[in-house]
């Protein structure tokens, strides 16, 4: 069992690389042929790295550093080279040498992209995980009320409240609930706050405490829905009845009983959920301005800086990866009958 | 429906059937009416009836009769605020209508229990077979975990698994239908209930598993000598195992005697269509089964007189009698009860003549 | 909804009315603020535009500043944008500097770094700057005129600074072959700049250039010790020579500025120096940075574009807010290039038909109007450039909605009777320049001029399509929606990149799309080695006249920002030539 357990997790590792590069491969040549499409010439490209009125020698060297005179192939080759091998980096004065993994240079600003990635990734983390917990915990316990007290009063504005949740935009309210309780009630910290986890746990809290209520208010409203329709499936299961019938007390009918079953499929979004918003929760971070992955991404692609785009791409995609795993994993464990196959 | 046929009817369970004491339980005027925006669904109405230690009651009825509806009354798992229920439904003399639900909860699954029709969808699948057995002994009884897991396994050893130590940790869909249904009665037998009522407990399985659930059911109830309920649509099903038997349509009784006064001399058309129903092996064949022609009747809007005229051959025999009055379900003697129109020598002779010869 | 947004149009209307009024009483009571120096502590609309709002030499606090994006760059030898020139002189010091004085007085030169402005010689071909002693590094050492040599010298090395201006590798008397200190250690650089002495810095130039002081006044001039130099990483790690050095310095994230305590007020007459800290962080969500700024919780939005357009309206609607708010001009003109290269454009008649047509309140609208668009533009100089005249050549009519009959007459004119197709394009990630196409769109159509609307991405704008002549010719985009901000302001700053007909490449990649005149490169030469500057400043506003002859330029706005004046901060006043607050003498109350 457990042999068989560890191939199936090789085998999906495998296939996660082989998708890494297909992902990274196909990032690389959007940035690259869509251009080209219409036309674009080494030249033209560089002309995006260069100050105005640059003048046609700057485009030129511009061009022949960044490599873009290269076939499309080899750039690539390049870029993945750096990955197991490391590159060197002129910066004027010297040369740099950036050790494996590479995920190369900053077309714009010159700064190698993996130390970057990983400064950001704790704020990306520490908003993706905070928000996670809230909304799982939020969004089941209203979701699950809501089933159960069907056609109430509760449940009707919980709805309702969720499917505003659903559809605002998060950088409306962000930004509106970084106005009420941050600059006029000044309950929460101002956007922008950040303090690392290690720092000070208490101020980590209080800093990113708004975010996570966004982004999980923006999340619940689907997981209680979600909840609500699972309860509301799983409540009317026979093996319901059948706990009812052993006299259990209501509480451990539903929660026992009831959530177990409902929150399974759950999981899989959940688990998919984390993953996507590990690679940069991009709104929410923009409207907070934390600087995390995602505002990281936007960066990149605003800038057309593929260095950053391929790194959070690649980042991100291995995040949905893992998470896929885990969740195919966690599933294995949560049904039985899974576990068989 | 006139004050005499209640007064009647009352008299008729409380006489019915013959037996020491007071019944284990006993049913009185019990009606479960659901409200629902296009109208109030009598699921069952005025039903009266009991059942003793040691002995088993067969309710018989096609599905939508109220046969189910009225075991989960006894067990109050209807939910709150849905159904309205009245009468009496008295436990060991405690009524359990006006009960608080929560002592209802702290009677179910302790004095008295229910198995269920489809044992693999009854069970939850995230838990092994011995887990929800030990839940079940856990809730009424404070021991441990080593303690309940034993008792699991002495369970599962006596409705007869094989090897229940090792098959206490399966998960229901390891085991096969009959071992499910037979774990399904363990889980329900866990604290000695002295009320057992089983809902098709065989109509999800094999015929030849059927039989050996119903010998065991036979045989437990022998053991612990508690009343038996048991609910089908197959008089089959009864015809060895109950000692009265219940005929229920449209979410009334319409017959209702001893098991050997149902298969020796019928007295309702309803109770003749099901068993020109029911496949005979210990008579020769004659005929074709005879299906009962048409379907039952909406709850919501039960036909005025007889609610059985839509499908009886008989309705109109007696003039308009049958479409506009409702039968009286009264004793025509030693206990029998049915509710028809028809003349008690006009029953004598169609069952004699046309129905019996055929069966 | 709508009648919700209807209502507040008109309270904000009220509200300008009401600003106005206010203003004009302010101003009568303060005995004329609009002279210059003069200081006031009323809160009122523009108050710190030409005068010095809550005037104070108190010093010590921490100054707060956001910026939505990144900074190009922090290397003096590397930075372009506007708002980044004027803040850097908080940390460096190049050899001149606009005076940090408030109203007209903000746009001269003053010397920095040097003694005095620029000593031309041989007809503006060689200029001379002597350094003030006792300027030292953050690290103690004293600056020389080598390391200003070799600042300006590593900044042509467009390998490893491709964002910075390109003026000096442009005019300097380099040799052949020269890339920079990295690449070319060993050439003899002696030629573009000598060093006599420590403290003399000489200039040698390929052409005269009368106002080289601007070239000087740009942070490449900032003095870079060479052994501290680590090129594209220098950024990372700058030495200081003005009041403030880095004390944290995390690229796009933020930075912050502590004192530097090496630097002497003795030797630098300009900087105040008044907080004792700059706290800076980068990619701060823009409308966030505007309620911050509004409610006080942040002190400067550090690239002074303005504000967004949601908070556009509750600045102007409300009195109290409209009471701090200032509305400065940027030397920025908003315009579309009309191209000969495109039939029938190349007929002057028919170029002249689409000016006349034009509802220049219209494109007004669509830029945001007056106080976050900016004022009806008539010529291609915006007026705070020295030499601007205000001339109108194709007058649209007594509301400025267009002149509808003179252009059905130029239509005639040019064998067009019946109007034409063409096609419009802007940079499809810009509303205001979509808004101002469809507003040209509905303008020209009443004249019989059909326009097509064509978006392009503005990262590629110029490069592949609309600054591509091949490609402006084959798709037959008759006006390119443009835009051009002075590199300061100045005509050379402002013209040189826009109207000069040598700078179009064939390649594409260049602003400049219509103008293709062999008399304005001539005038251009003739002004550029000008080295009187009245006579200078007068031959800009020629050219401008010259170009608008010939139809090529529509403008449209000469952009205006409205700026929240921050709450706690003291001695704010608008500079002319930044467009902006200025960043150098600002203190904390």
């Amino acid at each position: 069992m457990p042999a068989t357990v560890i191939t199936y997790i090789i085998r999906r590792l495998f296939a996660a690389v082989v998708l890494l590069f297909v992902v990274s491969a196909v990032t690389f040549a959007i940035f690259f042929l869509m251009p080209k499409l219409v036309g674009a010439t080494p030249e033209t490209l560089a002309t995006r790295y260069v100050g105005r009125a640059a003048t046609a020698d700057t485009v030129r060297e511009t061009a022949q550093r960044l490599g873009f005179y290269d076939p499309i192939y080899q750039q690539y080759w390049e870029w993945v080279k750096g990955i197991f091998a490391g590159a060197d980096y002129s910066y004027g004065s010297g040369v740099e040498h950036c050790p494996a993994p590479c995920l190369g240079y900053s077309f714009r600003n010159h700064q190698p992209v993996w130390p970057d990635l990983l400064d950001r990734l704790p704020v990306t983390l520490s908003l993706a995980i905070g928000a996670a917990i809230l909304w799982l915990l939020g969004g089941v316990a209203v979701g699950t009320i809501s089933a159960l007290r069907k056609g109430t009063i509760f449940d009707r504005a919980a709805m309702g409240v969720s499917l505003a949740g659903v559809s605002l935009p998060i950088f409306f309210t962000g930004l509106l609930s970084l106005s009420i309780f941050s600059y006029n009630l000044g309950w929460t910290a101002v956007g922008g706050s950040y303090t690392p986890f290690l720092d000070n746990p208490g101020e980590w809290a209080y800093d990113l405490l708004l975010p996570w209520i966004t982004l999980a208010l923006l999340f619940s409203a689907q997981y209680a829905r979600l909840t609500r329709a699972g309860m509301l499936e799983t409540m009317n299961e026979d093996f319901i009845r059948t706990a009812r019938a052993k006299g259990l007390r209501e509480r451990t009918v539903v929660v026992r009983h009831g959530l177990r079953g409902a929150l399974t499929p759950i999981l899989t979004i959940f688990g998919l959920d984390v993953g996507l918003l590990l690679g940069g929760a991009i709104l929410t971070e923009s409207a907070f301005s934390l600087q995390g992955l995602g505002k990281y991404a936007i960066d990149g692609i605003t800038n057309y800086d593929l260095p950053k785009v391929m790194g959070v791409t690649i980042l991100a995609a291995f995040f949905v990866v893992i998470a896929n795993l885990v969740v195919d994993l966690l599933y294995a464990v949560v049904d039985p009958r899974v576990r068989a196959k | 429906m006139s004050q005499s046929s209640e007064d009647n009817l009352a008299a008729a369970a409380a006489n019915r059937p013959a037996a020491s004491g007071a019944p284990f339980l006993r049913v009185r005027e019990l009606r479960v009416h659901f409200p629902t925006d296009d109208g109030v669904v009598k699921s069952v109405d005025n039903l009266s009836f009991s059942v003793d230690r040691g002995k088993t009651l067969g309710i018989v009825g096609e599905s939508g009769s109220g046969k189910s509806v009225t075991s989960l009354s006894i067990m109050g798992l209807h939910k709150r605020g849905t159904a309205k229920i009245t009468g009496e439904i008295l436990l060991d003399g405690q009524d359990l209508v006006d009960l608080p639900p929560d002592q209802v909860r702290q009677l179910r699954g302790k004095r008295m229990a229910m198995i269920f029709q489809d044992p693999l969808s009854a069970m939850h699948p995230f838990y092994t077979v011995g887990n929800q057995i030990v839940e079940a002994y856990r809730v009424h009884n404070k021991v441990t975990k080593a303690v309940a897991r034993k008792h699991a396994i002495d369970l599962l050893d006596r409705v007869g698994i094989p090897n229940p130590k090792s098959r206490v940790d399966d998960y229901p869909h390891q085991f096969s239908g009959g071992m499910r249904q037979r774990a399904m009665i363990a889980m329900a037998l866990s604290c000695d209930p002295e009320l057992l009522i089983a809902d098709e407990p065989t109509t999800a399985l094999d015929v030849t598993v059927q039989a050996q659930i119903l010998d065991l059911i036979r045989d437990l109830q022998a053991e612990f000598n508690s009343a038996v309920i048991i609910i089908t649509h197959d008089l089959g099903v009864v015809a060895e195992l109950a000692d009265d038997i219940m005929v229920m349509y449209a979410g009334r009784a319409v017959e209702y005697s001893t098991a050997a006064d149902i298969f020796n001399s019928p007295q309702h058309p309803y109770t003749w269509g099901l068993l020109g129903s029911m496949p005979r092996l210990d008579r020769e064949r004659t005929e074709r089964l005879q299906p009962i022609k048409g379907t039952p009747p909406s709850l919501i809007n039960v036909p005025e007189g007889c609610p059985f005229n839509p499908r009886c051959s008989y309705a109109g025999t007696n003039g308009d009698l049958s479409f506009t009055v409702r039968p009286e379900f009264r004793d025509i003697g030693g206990g029998h009860h049915i509710a028809c129109h028809l003349p008690a020598e006009e029953r004598q002779r169609i069952w004699d003549t046309e129905i019996r010869p055929k069966l | 909804m709508n009648s919700k947004r209807f209502i507040t149009a008109v309270a904000a209307g009220a509200a300008v009315v009401m600003g106005l009024s206010a203003c004009g009483g302010g101003s009568s009571s303060n005995g004329g603020g609009s002279g210059g120096s003069g200081g006031t502590n009323t809160p009122a609309f523009n108050a710190a535009l030409n005068s010095v709002f809550n005037p104070s030499d108190k010093k010590g606090g921490t100054i707060r500043v956001a910026n939505a994006g990144t900074w190009d760059s922090l290397d003096p030898g590397e930075t372009y944008y506007g708002y980044s020139w004027n803040f850097i002189r908080l940390y460096t010091r190049s050899l001149v500097m606009f005076k940090p004085a408030a109203g007209n007085g903000s746009s001269e030169l003053v010397p920095d770094l040097a003694e005095s402005l620029g000593q031309p010689s041989d007809g503006g071909k060689t200029w001379t700057y002597k350094l003030r002693k006792g300027i030292k590094f953050e690290d103690g050492s004293a600056v020389t005129s080598k390391d200003v040599k070799y600042a300006v010298l590593r900044s042509t090395d467009k390998v490893t600074f491709p964002n910075g201006p390109a003026y000096f590798e442009g005019y300097l008397n380099l040799p052949a072959g020269y890339k920079g200190p990295f690449k070319t250690p060993d050439i003899n650089t002696d030629s573009a700049i000598q060093t006599p002495d420590d403290q003399t810095i000489v200039f040698h130039l390929k052409q005269a250039f009368g106002g080289f002081d601007y070239f000087a006044q740009m942070p490449q001039t900032a003095p870079v010790p060479q052994a501290k130099d680590t090129g594209a990483k220098y950024k990372e790690h700058v030495v200081a020579t003005g009041p403030y050095k880095f004390a944290k310095n995390e690229i796009d994230k933020g930075f912050t500025l502590v004192r530097n305590d090496q630097w002497d007020q003795s030797t630098d007459p300009n900087r105040k120096a008044l907080p004792d800290e700059y706290d800076v962080s980068m990619n701060v969500n823009a409308d966030d940075i505007d309620n911050r700024v509004i409610n006080g919780d942040l002190d400067i939005d550090v690239t002074g574009t303005g504000v967004q357009p949601a908070s556009l309206s509750r600045v102007l609607g409300d009195p109290a807010l409209k009471a701090n708010a200032d509305n400065p001009s940027a030397a920025r003109t908003w315009y579309t290039s009309i191209n000969p290269t495109v039939p029938p454009l190349d007929n002057k008649a028919c170029r002249e038909a689409v000016e006349y047509a034009t509802d220049r309140t219209a494109y007004q609208t669509a830029y945001g109007g007056a106080f976050s668009g900016g004022d009806i533009g008539t010529t291609l100089l915006p007026p705070q450039i020295p030499g601007a005249t205000n001339f109108n050549l194709y007058p649209a009519g007594p509301d400025n909605k267009g002149d509808v009959d003179k252009a059905k007459q130029k239509l005639q004119e040019c064998g067009q009777p019946n109007g034409f197709e063409t096609n419009i394009s802007y940079r499809a990630e810009r509303p205001k320049e979509k808004a101002a196409a469809e507003a040209l769109q509905q303008a020209l159509q009443r004249a019989g001029i059909k326009l097509t609307l064509k978006a392009f991405p503005q990262g590629d704008y110029f490069s592949q399509f609309a600054g591509n002549p091949p490609y402006v010719k084959a798709n037959k985009l008759g006006l390119v929606l443009n835009g051009w901000q002075a590199d300061w302001p100045d005509g050379f700053g402002f013209l040189s990149q826009i109207v000069d007909s040598r700078v179009i490449r064939e390649t594409g990649g260049s602003s400049n799309t219509s103008v293709r005149i062999p008399e304005v490169d001539k005038m251009l030469d003739d002004a550029i080695g000008e080295t009187d500057k009245a006579k200078r400043e007068a031959d800009w506003g020629a050219i401008d006249k010259r170009v608008m002859e010939e139809a090529v330029v529509l403008p449209g706005v000469h952009a205006k920002a409205l700026l929240v004046r921050p709450k706690k901060l003291t001695n704010v006043f608008v500079s002319q030539a930044f467009g902006q607050y200025d960043y150098l003498s600002l203190g904390v109350a």
